[in-house]
């Protein structure tokens, strides 16, 4: 068999916009989401959680609530053993508190009941005698020396000694001489930044069903990101071996990063343990606000040095993140991120991250990188105009490109910025004029996307159709992408392929649905598991012709003799060779498992343009493009659609959108009515222009492209606001009294 | 919990009596049935108002319109003669919730609700309205700024409801408008808001003003000096300025995760300009067609 080496560039399947596998079943509510999941006798499952920010557990009495007729049973971190490893030991710590809680909303124990009802008043007769301890729910403040300490000793080697104590993690990046680029400059801008906690607001809440079987089986069905990473979390915490627990994923309700972890299953699992029974768990939208991960918030200094004619000669980073109570890395990734659009001699970041009196931060969509870029974007466009230049001819002189050595120290392949901030350049909502209290505003971003570990199995069916059976969640229209590639590599048309999302026994380990890994890694392993199938396909048909295997190509769907010597015979389709399998040697099928290298990094460029109503500071986004490369687009509805929805959440980041806490570290808005994620008619049609710049590593030159598009719409907001209203804005988000206030304070 | 839908007034009130204070109205239920889910309330009855007679009705009364208790939203929004001379009302009640809760929601429940952030209480203020309210002791009238009392209050005694809401007729040259203030474009509870009722002298001055805000103090508020600083004007900058200054020291908000007491009162000032401009507008045009 001979498979042509290198990027593939005609395609027949790969590229269109083909029916997408999931739609009917979602939009006639077919679709089983978490909560949809029901079985006999199943119990319901509740929560009680911390109404205090810090406090010392006394003592928990649910000896009340298990005398109330239909509670099956109450579990507590007493229900756990106390795990080695400290990652786990924190994900069981945010799921039931130990000791102490460590924010509102912290989980304190858990009931379970014959019906909801009941559940609610068993919660209600559980006592928790509490200490309250003072908190702090601030970055800076937690940075303090003398700041409450929310977790003893959790500093990791990269701490320097003498740090405060709430400081977990530091790192640094870069390379050159900062102070010789600083002094070459003409300008040189320092301006200080806060980003909020912002939540990625998937639709559909946590949820869960557990069974324990009396003899340890158990099986749990949940919506997640990562069904094997249920598995592994949940039987560490559970004790219990990998084997016994399996894990179903439902379809899922939106994740962006929020559903790279657990919450509520081994709670769910411990219950069904010690009631014998089912037991179903579903979070309320405000204990997915109290009690799931945001995104971290942030305080940076950012300071760069600009030539007259717009060259950057040094920029320098400091970014501290707190990510709640519980130590996290999410600062590396703005620290890597920051100045990654630029080709630079000199650059430093410097990254800290806090402990704080708030929940656990999650993965959300590019973690880090969105509020980095948004602190040196909003820097670069300020010396633009400082220096009276083109924002987007300042940032073509100082792209990286193909060979540039990356701020954060590899040096990057083939990529696709030039590509994109050109296109920009020629598009025209670029030179469209500008009204009154208008203004437009330009952001680059950037992700380093991922491969990983990935398990697929690929079965050709009798009736020559193909069956795809993978372990990613399906959160961005992989299902489809992946049968396109496998109908591409196969060459049968899309509608003979479907894709499954399986459970965690079918297939080897698969990592999580994270880091815009699934088209690219699954995509990859889908396509060389095709190719195993067309391997064995080939030497079936050379077997039946009598002629040597390697003589056998495949094209066009079909097995082929390689040429007139190797013999003369009609080409066998997959149908054909299907079709009589069993007499020739058994089923077809393919498989592939690798940990995959390779992910080409994305960039993309946002344009925005804002009017702001000087009188209330209101702004209205009255036109948005996405610029970005994708590699090769798949399916180019569901990458635009990424590239959409990415911006959509970017948009509320930068003007709503915030955790907002009061003096007595409870959080104010657990709700969608005064979390304020974008409505629809809060935006305009986001235009979108797709760039195929081939990833090397991707036998199509896909690149993920999910998390790119949130990185930029932060400082492409800022940017525009600050030209619109004449004034530079350095807080996100930028609500109408922010505005109005800074206008305010101009004149 | 019982669910009781009567078909009098008097078991209405006689259920409210007796229901001992665990008895709640229930019109179209919008806030209702958020307060249930969320557990502020626990109710041991729910009474529903809508079998009564002429309840969903809007009924013409003296040049007027009567608007029942359990008139929706959207009902209201399709009626043509009431759109016609309170615009102002009738856009303010179209704010309220989205548009599915605009197929239940009633005015009546918002003025109950007792939220200063109601949308459609202003523009009842401003324009006058009076409401109907069952008792024990028969029917009475009270205007509508009388009911609300604070967040969550009204001055409605036991076994009290309210039945309808009279708007009365006006003149030719007489319009209101209303506008809040959201950080949104819909789905959202105002920050601000202001309703301005306005009616014209032959000779297109302001004869007649009232200026009501919401979202800016623990209950709307009726400005008379900001209707007295339009009075006699045709909306010349100084009449809209003096205006904004009468309406934002007519401001006693709070700071709150809505937005700061500062920016309430500042946008209190911008929306009454503005809805003062919309009135006039419409005013003029009303005039216009029926000289």
């Amino acid at each position: 068999m001979n498979i042509p080496s290198g990027s593939k560039q005609e395609f027949k399947v790969i590229g269109t916009r083909v029916a997408r596998p999931d739609g009917v079943d979602k939009v006639t509510g077919r679709a089983l989401y978490g909560a949809d999941f029901t079985v006999p006798g199943c119990q319901v499952g509740l929560i009680l959680r911390s109404p205090h920010p810090h406090a010392i557990i006394n003592n928990i009495d649910a000896s009340a609530a298990l005398a109330l007729p239909g509670v099956k049973a109450v579990v507590t971190s007493a229900d756990w053993g106390v795990p080695g490893d400290e990652g786990l030991r924190d994900i069981q710590d945010n799921c039931l508190a130990r000791g102490k809680v460590l924010y509102d909303g912290h989980a304190i124990a858990a009931v379970a009941a014959k019906d909801m009802a009941t559940a609610k008043a068993a919660l209600k007769l559980i006592r928790v005698d509490y200490t309250p301890l003072p908190h702090v729910t601030d970055v800076d403040a937690a940075m303090k020396p003398d700041a409450p300490v929310i977790q003893k000793g959790r500093a990791d080697e990269s701490v320097p000694q003498g740090s405060a104590p709430n400081i977990t993690h530091y790192c640094e990046f870069g390379h050159g001489d900062l102070d010789a680029g600083f002094a070459r400059a003409d300008t040189v801008i320092e301006r200080s930044f806060t980003t909020a906690a912002t939540h990625q607001g998937y639709i559909e809440p946590h949820a869960c069903l557990a069974s324990y079987a009396s003899d340890g089986k158990a099986d749990l069905w949940c919506t997640t990101q990562g069904q094997f990473n249920v598995r592994e979390l949940c039987a560490g915490i559970m004790g219990m071996q990998a084997s016994q627990l399996r894990v179903t994923p439902s379809e899922i309700g939106g994740g962006f990063g929020g559903k790279t972890t657990v919450f509520i299953e081994p709670v769910a699992l411990a219950l069904a343990r010690k009631c014998g029974r089912p037991v179903k768990i579903v979070m309320s939208r405000s204990e997915v606000f109290r009690a799931t991960g945001p995104t971290v918030s942030s305080s940076m200094d950012v300071r760069i040095g600009m030539t007259q004619d717009g060259r950057i000669t040094a920029g320098e980073a400091r970014l501290r993140y707190q990510g709640g109570a519980f130590p996290c890395g999410t600062v590396d990734m703005g620290a890597q991120a920051a100045f990654a659009a630029y080709d630079l001699d000199a650059v430093r970041t410097q990254g800290w991250n806090t402990l704080t009196n708030r929940p656990k931060e999650a993965a959300y969509r590019a973690p880090g990188a969105p509020m980095a870029v948004y602190a040196v974007e909003s820097v670069v466009d300020e010396l633009c105009q400082a220096l009276d230049l083109d924002p987007l001819e300042v940032r073509i002189l100082n792209a990286a490109q193909a060979g540039t050595r990356s701020s954060y120290g590899p040096t990057f392949d083939q990529i696709g910025l030039m590509a994109t901030l050109e296109a920009a350049k020629t598009h025209d909502h670029y030179h469209t004029p500008l009204a009154e209290n208008q203004g437009r505003g330009l952001s680059c971003g950037f992700w380093f996307n991922f491969g990983g570990n990935t398990s697929v199995s690929l079965a050709i069916n009798s009736d020559g159709t193909v069956g795809v059976t993978e372990g990613n969640p399906d959160i961005g229209g992989s299902r489809a992408s992946i049968s396109m590639m496998a109908a591409e590599e196969l060459g049968i048309p899309y509608d003979r392929v479907r894709t499954v999302i399986t459970d965690t026994n079918s297939l080897g380990h698969n990592d999580v649905t994270d880091g815009s890994r699934v088209t690219f890694a699954v995509g990859l392993a889908t396509i060389k598991a095709a190719r195993a199938a067309i391997q064995v396909m080939c030497a079936r048909a050379a077997r039946l012709w009598g002629i040597d295997e390697d003589a056998v190509i495949w094209e066009d769907g079909a097995a082929k003799p390689s040429g007139p010597n190797a013999g003369n015979f009609e080409p066998m389709t997959l149908a054909e060779i299907a079709a009589i399998a069993s007499e020739t040697g058994g089923p077809i099928a393919g498989h592939h498992e690798s940990n995959a290298e390779g992910a080409g990094v994305s960039f993309g460029v946002h344009l925005a343009d804002v009017e702001v109503d000087p009188e209330t500071g209101a702004t209205t986004v009255l036109r948005y493009t996405v610029f970005q490369d994708a590699g090769k687009a798949v399916h180019p509805d569901y990458v635009e659609g990424q590239m959409q929805g990415g911006a959509a959440q970017g948009i509320g980041w930068a003007l709503n959108e915030e955790y907002i806490y009061g003096a007595d570290g409870r959080l104010q808005n657990a709700g969608f009515l005064d979390y304020r994620i974008p409505v629809a008619s809060d935006l305009p049609n986001i235009d979108t222009v797709i760039l195929e710049i081939p990833n090397p590593g991707h036998p199509y030159g896909v690149r993920g492209v999910g998390e790119t598009p949130i990185v930029p719409p932060l400082a492409a907001l800022s940017n525009a606001v600050s030209r619109a209203v004449g004034v530079r804005l350095h807080e996100l988000p930028m609500s109408p009294p922010k505005i109005l206030k800074a206008i305010m304070a101009k004149e | 919990m019982q669910y009781i839908r009567p078909r009098t007034a008097a078991e209405v009130s006689h259920l409210l009596m007796t229901g001992d204070g665990g008895a709640r109205i229930m019109a179209g239920g919008t806030d209702l049935l958020v307060q249930l889910r969320s557990g502020m309330i626990a109710p041991k009855a729910i009474v529903d108002i809508k079998g009564l007679d002429g309840i969903a009705c809007i009924t013409p009364e003296d040049g007027g319109w009567r608007i029942g208790a359990a008139v929706s939203g959207q009902r209201l929004g399709e009626h043509e003669h009431v759109r016609a001379i309170w615009p102002g009302v009738v856009e303010a009640c179209e704010l309220i919730g989205s548009t599915q809760v605009q197929g239940r929601c009633t005015m009546a429940g918002n003025l109950c609700n007792g939220s200063p952030a109601a949308d459609s209480v202003p523009a009842l203020i401003a324009a006058g309205a009076v409401a109907r309210i069952e008792g024990p002791d028969g029917a009475h009238d009270c205007a509508v700024e009388d009911i609300p009392e604070g967040p969550g209050k009204t001055s409605l005694r036991k076994g009290e409801f309210l039945s309808s809401v009279f708007l009365p007729g006006r003149p030719a040259g007489a319009a209101d408008a209303y506008l809040r203030f959201i950080p949104r474009t819909e789905m959202d509870i105002a920050v601000a808001s202001a309703a301005v009722n306005i009616e014209l002298a032959r000779d297109g001055t302001i004869r007649l003003a009232r200026i009501a805000l919401g979202a800016v103090g623990p209950k709307v508020v009726l400005v008379q000096d900001a209707a007295n600083a339009i009075i006699g004007s045709k909306l010349e900058d100084p009449a809209l300025k003096a205006l904004a200054r009468a309406c934002e020291a007519a401001c006693n908000p709070i700071d709150d995760k809505r937005g700061t007491a500062e920016f309430r009162t500042t946008v209190a000032g911008v929306l009454a300009r503005r809805a003062a401009r919309i009135a006039m507008t419409r005013a003029k045009e009303r005039a216009g067609e029926n000289p």
